[in-house]
């Protein structure tokens, strides 16, 4: 066990503890300690990064236009149907008129296979449900292949890395960003359909807070002697001026222009020149418990809300959205990108001051409330250690007083009751969501909720 | 899409000559196209059939999750269409050597559809025709009513892994005169067992009885041994009597029981949605004999272009490219199936064992494990008797009839077993078995396989239609019952009860990581437990779905 949990755990007591808050800190402090990526996970990229082996393992995964002639299945995204996404999802709306649950799914993040770098792609995909036998559902074996050649039984015949070996960086240029960019663009698409289809609001004031790393370019400024384009207005003043001076132009009443003298300096041109961005932009930090607590459904429910929301800024900023990212339990890290947020393995305790300290700290080290609009969204199970929020709050408060919005969203366990979550028990206790429901929103949602209810929260979390 | 050219076609030509030659029989007439990636685009979401009706889900990234294949009856992308005239498709630049190779296998394949008897009801029609004619009736209906069409389609594809096909075939097979069973049979059959449910011994005893009255009286033992049987149940008469009269319908499968049935559809003003559910249920029936019998058709085709190819003289100098091709497709993976060779391998060892006469009575009997190896009666019949089995046996019964240890000695095959090596951090992969028995049973857990629900007529009470998934400690994908559920209601026009089985949690779920789309962890490490089962009745009604256990 760390000591340094163990600590804490000890001063925690000596505040006094309910029975049942002790459990809790208990079951958590004796679970796995290590945030390495789960071994579920690991599966899971394994698995998921040789779909096409695993396919072949299938009988009816092999067909004749590939293996005999090399034809593949083509790959149809949604983006060479997009036309037809806008239909769909009319459609689908119509659906809920006439009574039936809604069938195109948005937001399901499926990896490509073999070969191409971890990335997040982002689709409305459906399923045809049918009544059909569960294939998982053979707990008790495991998974068996048919398999050729030498070797007696019980010998192992090769070995698999669980997780595929680190793709070389740099392979070719631009190789590095490429998987962002992928996420991004669909994340952009995505964006827009949570705000046309859903009926996500549109933020309305952005904020005016400038951008100083953006410029555009524009044919503003002005230059003597050459340019792309003679400003007229400009150039005839100029010539006026020059020649009021060397005394040509004796009576104002009565001009006679064909005795000026022009001067090549006198000509002004507009020429193309940088411009600063006036664009707003947004600074959004997105904050994860995973502690021990948050095993299974809860992680599902906050990363994927985080996604959407995350797609959802990236449209209302026109792709003007910077992104960090923090994991807590007891203690906050502030970890790369996406991937890693999303795939850290819950371990630990819970302290959600932890993570909030460190959002200040860094808004205020990088001096970021001046230049950005600051979103923090914040995923937990309502569970902390800081029962009565004693730490918590002073440093929410103080995140209130820069962010354009705070959404909290909890995920609550089934075994909790209503309202009985610590989060939420002392969120109401400070009376923060009453007297600021412009900048702090909360979202409680049971732990077996579906996609609908995911975006009913957004809703919540960031309308006006 | 376009027709290959006339020099292909005469390849083509040539090659179906051959095949004739050597046995293959199928139709005159096919028809080639050139396909291109666009229109593949437009042919792969319809089961490479190029008039299927449309349908929106066809425009969507529909999820490919596990067990994909288990909603689906048809093979999603295939090269042959199984229509006559029979249609097949091709890469525009193939080189002639290899559309010789393609050729022969599509021949072999279009032999597989025209003379295996599970593709029986799908003989005497031009599907590709029908389908036409069934989408100008979608797009017709959908004009008028407009996207209550597709909810129909959804909510009876929902349903259309459950069609009759083992029904509609020994339907086509039997033709229309049901034989009546037997008195005698009936008592045996079904009364004993089925009615009165009696014990083993008692069962046996009453077998006794039937043959010691048979012995005494001879021609009038059967009426003597009836006598006693309904002084002991009088009430046989009456139940043997019913069972006439509803043994004479014949079995229907949920979407015609709906069709027969359902108030809702057969309202005036919903009559047209039967030609829909027709529409689904008929395109079904049709692709599942495909699905059924993969393996077979596979190594039937891997077999005959084999076989066909080399002796061709058209192709000479090309050995070495088929040999390379020919390989890719038919060697056997270290880990993995490959219906290609596996069909294959087990062909030409039915044909080797046939040849050498093993598969007769002489060969059963003999015990000596010297004469059973050495024996071989050199019959010659081994492609007569590999003739006979493409027609009359399905991927099922192949693998029960065939594949045994001999078969999977002779060929290194075993089942692979894969299990996590937590400290290394990799997938170990080992021999599990070598054991036939296992080989078989991993295979047959690999094929299609669809629930077993049917409906129960008996306990149709109140407007409730009542249906029973069979036990076969299998349960179902939990996710879909809703919606499923939902379908049948809507099209039934009242509460639906499904009853099934689960798997009783045996210790308080843990949550596992699954995130998104990514498989839940399989519980390998855990200790074998014994599983147990509950009966559970779900109930859908006014599109509320609730579960209750059943006693």
């Amino acid at each position: 066990m760390d000591p340094e949990l163990l600590k804490l755990y000890h001063q925690l007591k000596q505040r006094g503890l309910t029975p049942s808050q002790e459990q809790k800190i208990l079951s958590e402090l004796e679970g796995d300690h290590s945030h390495e990526d789960s071994p579920a996970v690991a599966r899971a990229k394994a698995a998921a990064s040789d779909t096409f082996d695993r396919a072949s393992d299938n009988i009816y995964a092999y067909n004749d236009p590939f293996d005999l002639q090399g034809i593949h299945a083509p790959q149809s995204t949604y983006t060479t149907c997009l036309r037809s996404v806008d239909e769909l999802l009319e459609r689908d709306k119509k659906r809920v008129d006439d009574g039936f649950p809604r069938k195109i799914r948005i937001g399901r993040m499926i990896k490509p296979g073999k070969g191409d770098k971890d990335k997040v792609v982002v689709v409305p995909t459906t399923a045809e449900e049918k009544f059909i036998h569960d294939p998982t559902l053979q707990p008790f074996e495991e998974e068996q292949a048919g398999g050729s050649g030498d070797g007696e039984e019980n010998e192992t015949i090769g070995e698999e890395p669980l997780r595929p070996q680190d793709v070389e960086q740099g392979a070719g240029p631009g190789e590095g960003d490429d998987g962002q960019h992928e996420m991004e663009s669909n994340a952009y698409d995505m964006g827009k359909i949570l705000t046309e289809k859903f009926e996500l609001p549109n933020l309305k004031d952005k904020g005016k807070k400038r951008s100083l790393t953006r410029y555009t370019y524009d044919m503003t400024d002005r230059h003597r002697g050459f340019g792309q384009i003679i400003d007229k207005r400009a150039t005839l003043r100029k010539i006026v001026e020059t020649n009021i001076s060397l005394g040509n132009l004796p009576d104002v009443g009565n001009i006679d222009p064909t005795g000026f003298l022009i001067a090549p300096n006198d000509k002004i041109y507009r020429i193309l020149s940088r411009e600063k961005d006036y664009e707003s932009q947004a600074m959004v930090f997105f904050l994860r418990d995973y502690s021990g607590s948050m095993i299974g459904k809860a992680t599902e429910l906050v990363v994927s809300q985080h996604v959407l929301i995350y797609s959802w800024l990236l449209y209302q900023y026109d792709r003007q959205v910077e992104t960090r990212f923090i994991v807590h339990d007891t203690k906050a890290k502030e970890v790369k990108d996406f991937y890693t947020y999303y795939n850290s393995k819950v371990a630990g305790g819970t302290q959600v001051s932890s993570a909030y300290r460190m959002v200040n700290e860094i808004v205020e080290k990088e001096n970021l409330a001046q230049d950005y609009n600051i979103y923090i969204f914040h995923g937990t199970d309502g569970d902390d250690w800081d029962t009565s929020g004693k730490e918590t709050i002073p440093e929410l408060k103080k995140m209130l007083a820069y962010a354009n919005r705070i959404g909290i969203t909890i995920a609550a366990h089934a075994s909790d009751s209503a309202n009985s979550t610590e989060v939420e028990r002392y969120l109401n206790k400070s009376k923060l969501l009453e007297e600021k429901p412009k900048l702090l929103r909360l979202d409680v949602l049971q732990e077996d909720s579906d996609e609908q209810r995911l975006i009913e929260g957004i809703k919540r979390l960031i309308s006006e | 899409m376009e027709l290959i050219n006339q020099h292909t076609k005469k390849i083509m030509e040539g090659c179906k000559e051959r095949a004739r030659a050597a046995g293959l029989r199928f139709e005159d007439e096919t028809l080639e196209y050139i396909v291109t990636n666009r229109d593949l685009l437009e042919l792969t979401p319809k089961v490479m059939i190029p008039n299927l009706y449309d349908y929106w889900v066809h425009d969507v990234e529909v999820l490919k999750e596990k067990g994909r294949y288990e909603l689906y009856p048809g093979n999603p992308y295939e090269t042959v269409i199984n229509t006559r005239p029979a249609i097949s498709f091709y890469n525009d630049n193939n080189p002639d050597w290899l559309n010789v190779m393609i050729f022969y296998h599509v021949i072999a394949h279009v032999d597989f559809f025209q003379n295996n008897l599970y593709f029986r009801h799908t003989w005497d029609d031009d599907f590709n025709g029908q389908a036409l004619a069934d989408k100008r009736l979608i797009a017709n209906l959908r004009s008028e009513k407009g996207r209550w069409v597709d909810y129909i389609i959804e909510f009876t594809r929902g349903i259309d892994n459950l069609a009759g096909y083992y029904d509609e075939l020994s339907r086509v097979n039997r033709g229309s005169a049901t034989t009546r069973p037997k008195r005698l049979d009936y008592y045996f059959d079904v009364f004993l067992q089925a009615v009165k449910d009696i014990k083993i011994h008692e069962y046996i005893k009453e077998i006794e009885r039937y043959n010691d009255c048979m012995r005494t009286h001879q021609d009038l033992g059967e009426q003597s041994f009836f006598a006693d049987a309904i002084k002991k149940y009088p009430e046989f008469e009456a139940h043997f009597k019913k069972y006439l009269e509803n043994g004479a319908k014949p079995k229907i499968d949920l979407i015609q029981f709906l069709m027969e049935n359902a108030d809702f559809i057969n309202k005036d003003e919903n009559k047209w949605m039967e030609s829909v559910m027709q529409v689904v249920r008929k395109t079904s029936l049709f692709l599942q004999p495909q699905i059924r019998t993969k393996i077979m058709n596979e190594g039937w085709a891997s077999y005959w272009h084999e076989n066909l190819f080399l002796p061709d003289e058209r192709i000479k100098g090309h050995e070495f490219d088929f040999a390379r091709v020919n390989s890719a497709v038919t060697s056997l993976p270290r880990v993995g199936l490959n219906p290609y060779a596996l069909g294959m391998r087990l062909f030409y060892y039915i044909e080797e064992i046939a040849d050498k006469g093993k598969y007769s009575l002489d060969f059963q009997r003999r015990s000596d494990l010297d004469g059973r190896k050495k024996f071989d009666a050199k019959t010659g019949k081994g492609q007569e008797f590999i003739f006979k089995v493409r027609e009359n046996f399905s991927d099922s019964m192949l693998i029960n009839t065939f594949v045994d240890q001999d078969f999977v000695t002779k060929n290194k095959l075993f089942v692979a077993g894969k299990k996590l090596n937590s400290e290394k951090m990799v997938w170990k992969y080992y021999v599990k078995s070598r054991k036939a028995q296992d080989y078989r049973q991993m295979l047959q857990n690999s094929l299609y396989h669809p629930p077993h629900i049917t409906v129960d007529p008996e306990k149709n009470v109140d407007n409730k239609l009542y249906l029973v998934h069979h036990f076969e400690e299998k349960p179902l994908v939990k996710d879909f019952i809703f919606n499923t559920m939902m379908g049948i209601e809507y099209l039934w026009g009242g509460p639906v009860q499904l009853e099934t089985s689960e798997v009783v949690p045996t210790k308080p779920a843990q949550g596992h990581d699954a995130f998104f789309g990514y498989p839940s962890p399989s519980q390998t490490e855990e200790q074998v437990q014994e599983v147990q089962w509950e009966r559970v009745l779900y109930t859908m009604q006014d599109r509320e779905l609730t579960r209750k256990k059943l006693v």
